[in-house]
């Protein structure tokens, strides 16, 4: 017995599979004195809440709601508005910090400090606070209803929100929206064709201006073909509040700002990090060449910038999604502040609800990262 | 061969051990409270009236006034009181995980929580109704003008599910603005994201002395709704139930024999046989609870009585000056009532 354990192979299996048996039993003690629990209090267990009726209101859904649906229904409007805001905050916080990381090494002495104090002040202040900051004093600083900054009487900006027309989702309307996605891919098309003619003949083609061009023409030639008939709903004062066209409430506006600020700060890192990774004698050999200084980033710094930027990126992108819960501080109905919130409190299967809404954001998350991890090796140096 | 029966049987014993030993919550909340010297007891903490810390950094209003009955009974000390502050959401979440013994946090008795979560309410402390608060600019006089206004509120509590039911059965539309906690509500109100902020009435006053201009505010006469808020503990612990229950029962029974904190020494050479039963001289009240004989006593003496605490708290000696309307004794026209003591 003595022998076997001194043996160095089945001594790591025995205490491999020690490891594994206190792991199940923790796991199945933790379950079992749950259970144990819950059914001494009597308490409701399963998942025949999600089909009984919410019985409250939610400010802010992309599809309809009302009192009367179910917590199910409740469950994906929590869970849209937490996607809403996860996209709108990624696509806000990419922008915002690509361009401040590149400004962070401009040579422009003013330009490259402001972006640095930027960065250092934004990073080093807990989300939030900045959230609450935000919020507040977007809230403190506008106007009521009815002495609303008024934009030429079609966008207003209240304590409200921020109320702007909507076209009605008529032909011409869907026409227009065709037409722009036509020429998204007909530009993309075009793109692929003038590479492969460089590939092949060396001749440049600057697919720019014909995007551009066709980006304008295509909407156009859609509204005269979808009947000409765009009508807009537009935001106008009735009683309390304004009522027509689309509104951002204050908590939605508060928490995408917040959290691209925020945000953007660390993918500004990212980004000056891997442009500055790029080694030196790139650049110089670019210079050498004859390339000028936009060419040389993106034609040879930005490309290998990108691979060495991706994963702390991604992981800013993972960041923003969970901390988009933070927005039950200021309310916005997202799934942390409805379903974990209001539906928990309701129902109080706390459980159950805890568990969906931590698979939500892990499910979320592993897509994300799935995805980005495909598009990084993707754009890894194929090696020939 | 041996090496594999000797590993079946260490892994057996490993789950038999943790497995069998899972320990269930403890069901016999007195004996955990008298090993531990104090009650946890959940309260608001911020709401006027009820539950707020005052400027002396102590405890008072009529919820925590309930926590300290029940030390008084228990422990025969009204300090012996640990509060713990909840907000809405919390507060259901931390009885049924044993974070608090007790909950008094002007907490609706309903249906789905006397029944699906686990809980018991002991009885009614404070008869209240939702109304809405809205400021004087605005005009309105009635809650049947509020069409299309933005309500702010506080969220997990009762209040949502009744403006939900009140603009719905009154055909009008509303635009709903939820916070965690109350403070956050008055300070949106007062910033004019909403135009309405609704609750329990008793909670309106209460707010409303927060606000920076209290008197720009009305309370709209409509009570939307029945509120009956009292005491919460977690079910299936028969006797930590009756003693929060007769706790509020006996201040009850005080006021209603007119024995007071001043007069409570007096009283134990009442002849009054009620007045005897419940403080302790004759039967045996406090055994059949498995307290003392004199616990009613301690909770008059520390505490007062119902009325004692209500007039201190809310009413009258208290800047909210609420009257006592339903919360009066059955015998002055209210209905607050207890059984009888014997």
């Amino acid at each position: 017995m003595l022998a076997l354990l001194r043996n160095q192979k089945i001594r790591g299996i025995i205490f491999q599979l020690l490891t594994v048996i206190g792991l199940v039993a923790f796991l199945w003690y933790i379950g079992a004195n749950t259970v144990a629990n819950i059914e001494q209090r009597g308490i409701q267990t399963g998942f025949g809440f999600l089909d009984g009726t919410a019985g409250f209101g939610i400010d802010q859904s992309p599809i309809s709601y009302t009192e009367e649906n179910t917590h199910g229904r409740v469950f994906i409007v929590g869970l849209l508005n937490t996607i809403i805001i996860a996209f709108v905050g990624i696509i806000c916080a990419t922008i915002v910090g690509l361009i401040i990381g590149i400004l962070r090494l401009s040579s422009n002495w003013l330009i490259a400090k402001l972006a640095k104090a930027y960065i250092d002040f934004f990073r080093n202040i807990p989300l939030l606070l900045q959230i609450l900051f935000w919020y507040n004093v977007v809230l403190r600083a506008m106007p009521n209803p009815k002495q609303s900054f008024n934009f030429f009487d079609t966008i207003f900006i209240n304590n409200r929100g921020l109320y702007f027309p909507l076209p009605e989702y008529n032909t011409t309307f869907f026409m227009i929206l065709a037409s722009l996605f036509c020429a998204l891919i007909a530009s993309f098309a075009l793109n692929t064709w003038a590479n492969r003619r460089k590939i092949a003949t060396g001749q440049d083609f600057i697919v720019f201006p014909f995007a551009i061009g066709m980006f304008i023409l295509f909407p156009i030639l859609a509204y005269f073909l979808g009947g000409a008939h765009l009508n807009f709903s537009f935001p106008e004062l009735a009683g309390f509040n304004f009522k027509g066209g689309k509104t951002l409430s204050p908590e939605f506006l508060a928490l995408t700002f917040a959290l691209t600020i925020y945000t953007a700060t660390f993918i500004a890192e990212a980004v000056r990090s891997g442009i500055e990774a790029v080694s030196h004698g790139q650049k110089e050999a670019a210079v050498s060449m004859g390339f000028s200084p936009y060419q040389s980033l993106k034609l040879v710094v930005l490309p290998q910038a990108i691979r060495i930027a991706i994963p702390p990126i991604i992981n800013q992108y993972l960041n923003l999604i969970k901390n988009s819960s933070l927005a039950t501080a200021v309310g916005y109905p997202e799934i942390v502040t409805v379903f974990a919130g209001t539906s928990l409190n309701q129902v109080g299967q706390a459980i159950e609800i805890i568990s969906m809404t931590m698979l939500v954001y892990l499910i979320i998350s592993l897509v994300v990262s799935a995805l980005l991890n495909w598009f990084n090796h993707k754009m890894k140096i194929q090696e020939r | 061969m041996m090496l594999r029966s000797k590993l079946a049987k260490i892994s057996l014993a490993t789950i038999a051990v943790l497995g069998l030993g899972s320990t269930t919550l403890s069901a016999d909340t007195l004996a955990e409270v008298q090993k531990q010297g104090f009650v946890k007891c959940g309260v608001d903490g911020g709401l006027p009236g009820f539950s707020e810390v005052g400027s002396d950094g102590i405890y008072k209003g009529i919820d925590v006034d309930q926590c300290r009955a029940v030390a008084a009974a228990v422990l025969g000390d009204a300090k012996k009181v640990k509060y713990v502050a909840l907000n809405a959401k919390e507060r259901l979440t931390a009885l049924q995980s044993g974070e608090i013994d007790m909950l008094s946090r002007n907490t609706t008795w309903t249906e789905t929580r006397d029944t699906s979560l686990g809980l018991n309410f002991t009885g009614v402390t404070y008869y209240d109704g939702q109304g809405f608060m809205v400021t004087k600019k605005l005009g309105v006089k009635s809650a049947k003008e509020l069409d299309g206004a933005s309500i702010c509120l506080q969220t997990g509590t009762t209040t949502e599910l009744n403006v939900a039911d009140y603009f719905r059965t009154n055909k009008m539309k509303y635009k709903l603005v939820s916070y965690d906690t109350n403070d956050q509500v008055v300070k949106a109100y007062e910033s004019g994201r909403c135009d309405v902020l609704t609750s329990d009435q008793s909670q309106l006053y209460g707010l409303r002395i927060k606000l920076l201009k209290p008197e720009e505010s009305i309370v709209l006469p409509e009570v939307i709704s029945k509120e009956p808020l009292g005491p919460v503990v977690r079910k299936g612990d028969g006797r930590w139930f009756d003693i929060v229950r007769w706790v509020s029962y006996a201040m009850l029974t005080a006021e209603e024999a007119g024995v007071t904190s001043a007069n409570v020494d007096a009283m134990l050479k009442s002849d009054n046989p009620d007045v005897k039963r419940l403080l302790g001289v004759e039967g045996q009240m406090g055994e059949n609870l498995g307290l003392k004989k004199d616990f009613a006593y301690n909770i008059i003496k520390q505490v007062g009585n119902y009325g004692e605490s209500f007039e201190k708290t809310v009413g009258q000696g208290s800047p909210l000056k609420i009257a006592r309307g339903y919360n009066a004794l059955w015998t002055h026209g209210g209905l607050q009532y207890a059984p009888p003591f014997r």
